[in-house]
């Protein structure tokens, strides 16, 4: 009877997101095939079908801010190794450097300033490929300095979240960033500037359950995962089936968590229109001329 | 209570020593023997296996101690501790959460507001209770609390016991992230002082949700950790067996968080743990907390305030 019975392809994890290799990509969504060059002037949305796949934080600082207006900041902060942490896959540092030179990176997020139509900001962009964007002490520390930047200079703050959660690698200390960016979250507050959280796919755990959480407004790229517990974790606990597109921008948008659904290309157009509603101010000195006015989001991608 | 009913597997040369010491004495009785000097012999070798034991706890075992199915909850401190305790429930917008308990209370003269996660006494109460393990409404319900606890000007004492918040359907629809990060921003700004007492399971985001705080404070064979051992086993060792190791390689024992600033005090435990003698270990945790907020009393607001951001702005581990 087992004679023929089928191979079980449902096994084989269909989420590998990362980008293959080669000239070639295909569409998780639709099964079309792209080309990478292609896809990558499309800022890796696969055009006909909408599929997001994951845009390195360099990428996304380039689409979202004024042309050479983005300045780092905080890069010379270094990862150390405080738990000595002894895992069964070589030391935590050996890894960093894995990350380092596979993505050019220093870590799993980029901090800094510039400005979106002519208005200041201060930007945090994770990068779901240096370890799952996870958030240990660099992470944490360097987002926090954005925050508390954003509060001294009084201007905005944008986070542009994807992470799998707190670092295990660096114990509690990994738990702690999430107290940390919170509460200088709670300052910017106080101060009355505007914080716009973005989704992206995947957004979770700790992360989700601190500063991505936290927005004025929440905004998410379509098709995330967005969550706090894993789906395999809950399913696991529970023994029940997830409905139908839980945890994702779709399912939260519905059940009440995000503002809107926007699609990458809309991000920067979106990003200032409720930036100006919420009171940023252009940047002093003013910039170079601005682009002739935007129009205002059309309403088929208010999702 | 039954010690040997919840036998851990440390415990065992333990209780094989205690269970001769008992046959020696019903010997002695029925048979009016004088074995005197034997029982002294075993009871002096009890002693020192107990040392031995409980001197040396790896931090799984610790681990295991901290979720000993007779160790104190949250209802047995407020009960000790307190007196007029009026538990408050709901918050407001859904439901009542059992997994977490509060409400304002007599400490001695003192007002306070006491919140804290709930784990049940036996599985009847556990189900009731979650196995502490909390939903969003109880996060929710916390904040409700604490903001009357602003209002009203009752300093807030958090008891954490959580094995996390619980991984459910109902608790993503209804944001459980986003109920613990508000709590923690919240918390951070809240304008009473706060002290936390880590007494059991200090389950990684679901114990943060009730624990930004002027001082926290750990009982010995407490754990606060940023993912249990199992999970974290089963993530890098492919294997939940590994939760020993990743217990160890997590640094999640009370030591090691005091050492790392992320606890201001670690409690003392009786030999055994705090089930071994509840009334003394919720001594020392009322001791603590007294000091605790004796200082924290002195400090005006807006410095309170200050501190408290600073003690967490510090956390972490860099090079520049």
């Amino acid at each position: 009877m087992a004679l023929f019975s089928k191979p079980q392809y449902s096994r084989v994890t269909v989420n590998r997101k990362d980008i293959p290799k080669g000239l070639w990509t295909k569409c998780p969504q639709s099964g079309e095939i792209i080309y990478n060059k292609e896809l990558e002037q499309n800022w890796m949305v696969v055009p006909k079908s909408g599929y997001h796949f994951p845009l390195p934080a360099p990428d996304r600082i380039r689409m979202l801010l004024d042309e050479n207006s983005w300045r780092e900041e905080d890069a010379q902060l270094q990862t150390r190794d405080p738990l000595q942490f002894r895992g069964p896959s070589g030391a935590y540092l050996d890894k960093l450097a894995q990350y380092r030179k596979k993505t050019g990176l220093e870590e799993a997020v980029l901090t800094g300033h510039g400005t979106l139509g002519g208005l200041r900001l201060h930007l945090a962009v994770m990068d779901f490929r240096f370890l799952g964007a996870s958030m240990g002490s660099v992470v944490g520390e360097r987002i926090t300095r954005a925050i508390e930047r954003a509060c001294e200079e009084g201007a905005p703050m944008v986070i542009v979240s994807t992470s799998g959660g707190a670092r295990m690698y660096e114990g509690i200390l990994s738990l702690m960033q999430m107290a940390k960016t919170s509460a200088a979250l709670g300052k910017l507050r106080e101060a009355g500037q505007p914080y716009i959280s973005v989704l992206t796919n995947p957004t979770m755990a700790g992360v989700m359950a601190s500063f991505a959480s936290l927005g004025d407004v929440i905004l998410a790229e379509p098709g995330a995962l967005i969550g706090f517990a894993g789906p395999r974790v809950i399913k696991e606990t529970t023994q029940q089936d997830l409905p139908p597109g839980f945890q994702t921008s779709e399912f939260l948008l519905e059940h009440g968590l995000i503002d809107q659904i926007v699609h990458r290309a809309e991000m920067r157009d979106r990003l200032e229109n409720l930036l100006r509603l919420l009171g940023a101010r252009p940047a002093r000195p003013p910039a170079a001329p601005k682009p002739e006015e935007k129009t205002s989001p059309t309403e088929s991608t208010r999702s | 209570m039954n010690a040997t009913e919840y036998t851990l597997e440390f415990e065992k040369p333990l209780r094989e020593l205690e269970s001769q010491l008992r046959r020696l004495q019903e010997m002695s009785e029925e048979r009016r023997m004088d074995v005197s000097s034997e029982i002294q012999a075993i009871e002096a070798k009890l002693e020192k296996t107990k040392r031995e034991v409980y001197s040396g706890l790896s931090p799984w075992q610790r681990v295991q101690l901290a979720r000993h199915p007779r160790r104190p909850t949250a209802l047995d401190y407020v009960q000790e501790l307190f007196t007029g305790f009026e538990e408050l429930h709901g918050d407001r917008a859904y439901k009542d959460d059992p997994a977490i308990v509060g409400g304002p209370a007599w400490f001695g003269e003192e007002r306070l507001m006491v919140i804290g996660q709930q784990k049940g006494r036996d599985t009847k109460g556990n189900l009731r209770r979650n196995f502490g393990c909390p939903h969003p409404e109880g996060y929710r319900k916390a904040l409700r609390l604490m903001r009357m606890a602003e209002n009203f000007r009752l300093p807030v004492l958090t008891l954490i016991d959580t094995p996390g918040a619980f991984p459910g359907v109902g608790a993503e629809e209804r944001h459980v992230a986003e109920a613990i990060a508000v709590n923690v921003r919240e918390m951070s700004r809240l304008r009473v002082p706060i002290v936390s007492v880590v007494i059991g399971e200090g389950g990684s985001g679901g114990a943060l949700g009730l624990a930004v705080a002027d001082r926290i404070l750990i009982l010995e064979n407490a754990y606060y950790s940023v993912i249990s051992p199992e999970g974290c086993a089963a993530i890098l060792w492919k294997d939940r067996a590994h939760a020993p190791d990743a217990a160890e390689a997590l640094r999640l024992d009370s030591a090691s968080l005091r050492e790392h600033g992320v606890a201001e005090e670690v409690l003392p435990e009786p030999f055994g743990g705090a089930q071994a003698d509840p009334g003394w270990t919720i001594g020392q945790v009322a001791k603590a907390v007294r000091n605790a907020f004796l200082e924290l009393s002195h400090l005006p607001t807006e410095e309170l305030l200050e501190q408290r951001y600073q003690r967490f702005r510090q956390l972490g581990v860099y090079g520049a």
